[in-house]
């Protein structure tokens, strides 16, 4: 009787500890606020590394790329931010969330 | 966040613990509450103990600025005590609803793979299973065995554990006598109170199936709703 947390499915806290201590540079984006129809809960994280790897989801994967960008010069400053996504924002024409929702995302580097 | 931060999280986490991450959103400081910790004391307390409850994660405007409360619990699960009929029908209800679910007896008869699937059964006394896999407080108990030789031990054990739902089979006789056998054996009275008997909502459920959807009520409800103030 294994019930074990880390074996279900993908553990981003558990990669992002892996990451950083393998040696990567490592960001860590949380969702932190979410309006309307937002695809992934607040709470949500997806772990990236310096060179853009990346492991979990905070949105349909609309915005992932965008967040990786972020959390690259997040890992580059060494300070946190705080990242907003929706139809309101003048770059949804790029990563918008197509479902009309809005998120807000927290990047910080794991240090 | 801090490596050694992420590290008591992940440890936490891993031994089934439940932790809150508060992040201060203006300055980026963070501390770690673990649920075993006296946290009494902090001023967030009274928040802190409703998203332990609710397990949701989220922004909070406090006096100090926003803060974020990253809500890490284990996903719950059911201990079954006994291969019966309603287990049958309980086991798979239970996990269509999200538990993680066990099923434990000792009886070989009843304990067969042709009435359960193996990965969620144990054929074993529970005071053997309970050594190596301890019960919770994120873990429900139902004992449906109405055998006291097989449901008596992981009830003491569940109460002790503060497992957030311990109910027991059996009639309100069955259950007078076991409340005078856990008297006995030193279980305090109030811990006793906490078992539900006879088990499950009251909704005349009268078949198997229907015992146990009203069991996994009661269990949804000692999950998810506040406990009532006596």
């Amino acid at each position: 009787m294994t019930h074990d947390i880390q074996s279900s499915a993908t553990d981003v806290l558990a990669t992002a500890e892996e990451w950083r201590r393998s040696g990567r540079q490592v960001a860590l984006a949380t969702v932190v606020e979410t309006w309307g129809s937002a695809p992934r809960p607040t709470g949500s994280h997806l772990v990236i590394d310096e060179d853009g790897n990346f492991e979990g989801s905070v949105s349909g994967g609309c915005v992932e790329g965008a967040v990786v960008s972020e959390a690259i010069d997040v890992i580059e400053t060494g300070k946190p931010t705080t990242l907003e996504f929706g139809v309101a924002d003048e770059t949804a024409w790029r990563v918008g969330l197509s479902c009309g929702g809005r998120i807000s995302v927290y990047v910080e580097p794991i240090s | 966040m801090d490596l050694s931060l992420l590290s008591a999280l992940n440890e936490e986490r891993a031994a089934r613990g439940a932790t809150i991450l508060v992040t201060d959103m203006a300055s980026g400081e963070q501390r770690l509450v673990l649920k075993r910790s006296d946290f009494s004391a902090d001023p967030l307390h009274d928040e802190l103990v409703r998203r332990f409850r609710s397990g949701k994660s989220g922004m909070i405007e406090t006096d100090a600025g926003n803060m974020f409360l990253t809500v890490s619990v284990p996903p719950p699960r059911l201990v079954i005590i006994g291969a019966v009929h309603i287990s049958q029908a309980l086991a798979p209800m239970a996990e269509i609803a999200g538990f993680d679910v066990t099923i434990i007896d000792p009886r070989t008869a009843f304990a067969t793979e042709e009435r359960f699937p193996k990965e969620t059964l144990i054929a074993e006394w529970p005071e053997d299973v309970l050594k190596d896999a301890p019960l919770d407080a994120f873990t429900a108990v139902a004992a449906v065995t109405h055998d006291p030789k097989i449901d008596d031990l992981p009830l003491q054990e569940a109460l002790k554990a503060g497992c957030f739902y311990v109910g027991a089979l059996g009639s309100r006789k069955t259950h007078a006598k076991r409340v005078e056998r856990f008297l006995e054996a030193g279980i305090p009275q109030a811990d006793i109170d906490r078992i539900d008997a006879p088990i499950g909502l009251d909704i005349g459920a009268a078949s198997p199936a229907e015992i146990a959807v009203a069991v996994l009520g009661k269990v949804i409800a000692a999950l998810r709703k506040e406990p009532e103030t006596a």
